[in-house]
């Protein structure tokens, strides 16, 4: 066996171990390794001392920092409610109408609130607030339950049709399907789609009308022009919350709809919260 | 070199070395695994805890059996970012009947440790159908066909038992009134005392909205109370925990 030599061409020594004949060079590990992995010892020591480390028999060993998820994330907490606690405060008690006058409070609202949707709102009615099928854009000029800011904030809330807030907005289309006949069904979705401007069959029209009046005008009003204090849809013009096909308008009359919304009230969402993002989707675009 | 040589009689015969060996990896075992059995600051006692309801607990094996796990964790992290998303970080005690438990290790979707209550019903039933009507963005596979799949509670005692037999309290009244609780719990107009008194707080709805109990049903039931018992407005956490 050649013997081996380090950088310096020296012959290196053997470390003194054999084993059937077969000696064991020593190369020592380089020293700054060697140093860093003692500095990594000490610094262990320290950590155990420092922070919780041990588990003994009835806890363990809480370390002289005192360190503690829980307490850490209370005090972030409470340093971001203590920073925004002014202007909290100020947004709570202001009147919600007076809030465009306010340019620093509106922009706050609006980024606060845009924070608000992107978390709570935005997996039912899109993160651009366009809804979907079932849950309303928030973008146009059309409003269920109003679309004035205190309508929306209310609407925020309480929610709509759920069982957990007796305060949400609350109304209920009868199912038609187990009151009109088939034919009286197929009349008044053709009249329907008549006011909405959508091509329908006219010569059911007129029968339409007359169904419709009877049984639908008491809450959509008799032009169908809808009513926000019962959540009653506009069926008069052409946005259509599940759709304007004949075959979606007779399935909604059959069936009704039942569309439900949480509400963020209690202890979802803080006041100030649910205000900046009333003032959010008011400001959307299609708030009166 | 006098403890080397004495180790040189370890290493020449094997069955000794896995004496030792076992031995030490013992030490390891006991060390790391033996007080968790006793520490007292890891589960704290917590208002409104119970065993899942037998629909609830289905709904949990379709979430484990369709792999939810592997996208979605059940674990709020103590983290501002975190608490301020998903509401109060999660209590050990909360998983406390969970077998296996579902913390999970990848957020690929959200977490779901307190999903329940935030969405509707209809949106779960849509959602499941076609994640994308919904949430665009989204990843989700399509579980349309968990409505479809009609289930009978044929071995629901013994599930329940299964689950005490790991410690979970369920009792015998709540596993002969198993198939009862199964079914009852999608019908809001049948009798429903019994099964409110054995599970507080559980929901009474007909979650997908079609007649008799599918995959869906017991799916929703399970994701619309989770994160949903303990009242957090009367619950003080321990900061040295």
């Amino acid at each position: 066996m050649a013997k081996q030599t380090n950088k310096k061409n020296q012959e290196v020594e053997t470390t003194g171990h054999q084993w059937d004949g077969i000696e064991e060079y020593n190369n020592p590990l380089p020293r700054w390794w060697l140093w860093t992995f003692y500095a990594c010892i000490v610094w262990a020591l320290w950590y155990v001392v420092a922070y919780p480390a041990w588990p003994l028999v009835q806890g363990a060993t809480a370390g002289y920092k005192g360190w503690s998820t829980r307490a850490n994330v209370a005090v972030e907490l409470a340093e971001a409610d203590a920073a925004n606690a002014a202007i909290n405060a100020k947004l709570e008690t202001v009147e919600l109408t007076e809030v465009a006058g306010d340019p620093e409070l509106q922009g706050y609202a609006t980024s606060a609130g845009n924070a608000v949707f992107k978390t709570w709102c935005a997996q039912c009615h899109g993160s651009g607030a366009a809804g979907a099928k079932g849950y309303p854009n928030l973008l146009d000029n059309d409003w269920l339950w109003g679309g004035t800011i205190e309508d929306i904030h209310t609407t925020i809330a309480h929610g709509i049709r759920n069982e957990e807030d007796a305060d949400a907005r609350y109304s209920q289309m009868p199912a038609f399907g187990e009151m009109l006949e088939p034919a009286q069904i197929e009349q008044v979705v053709n009249y329907v789609m008549s006011i909405s401007g959508e091509p329908q069959d006219a010569s059911l029209v007129a029968e339409g009308q007359t169904v419709f009046m009877d049984n639908c005008a008491a809450c959509h009003g008799e032009a169908g022009e809808g009513d926000i204090y019962q959540g009653a849809p506009n069926l008069a013009d052409a946005i259509w919350l599940y759709g304007g096909s004949f075959d979606t308008i007779k399935e909604t009359v059959t069936y009704s709809r039942f569309g439900v919304m949480p509400p963020m009230g209690g202890a979802d969402l803080s006041e100030a919260e649910i205000r900046a993002v009333a003032i959010y989707v008011h400001q959307l675009g299609g708030g009166e | 070199m006098a403890i080397l040589d004495k180790h040189a009689i370890l290493e020449k015969n094997v069955t000794l070395l896995a004496i030792f060996a076992f031995l030490v990896v013992t030490v390891g075992g006991i060390v790391q695994i033996a007080p968790l059995f006793w520490l007292e600051n890891t589960i704290e006692d917590v208002e409104g805890m119970r065993p899942y309801s037998p629909l609830e607990l289905t709904g949990r094996d379709i979430y484990i059996r369709e792999g939810c796990y592997v996208c979605h964790s059940q674990m709020i992290r103590p983290m501002r970012d975190e608490v301020e998303r998903y509401g109060h970080y999660s209590l050990a005690a909360e998983s406390k009947y969970d077998h296996p438990f579902q913390w999970g290790s990848k957020r690929t979707g959200p977490d779901l440790a307190r999903v329940g209550g935030r969405y509707s019903d209809d949106w779960h039933v849509d959602h499941l159908r076609n994640p994308q009507s919904v949430v665009p963005e989204s990843v989700m596979p399509k579980y349309g066909f968990l409505e479809n799949r009609m289930i009978e509670p044929a071995h629901i005692e013994d599930l329940l038992k299964t689950h005490r037999l790991v410690g979970v309290p369920y009792n015998d009244e709540m596993i002969e009134n198993a198939k009862a609780d199964f079914a009852g719990q999608i019908d809001p107009d049948g009798d429903t005392d019994g099964l409110l008194s054995r599970y507080p707080n559980a929901q009474v709805r007909n979650f997908d909205g079609q007649p008799g109990v599918s995959e869906a049903d017991a799916l929703i039931a399970y994701l619309q109370m989770l994160g949903t018992l303990v009242d957090f407005s009367t619950f003080t956490p321990d900061a040295s925990r």
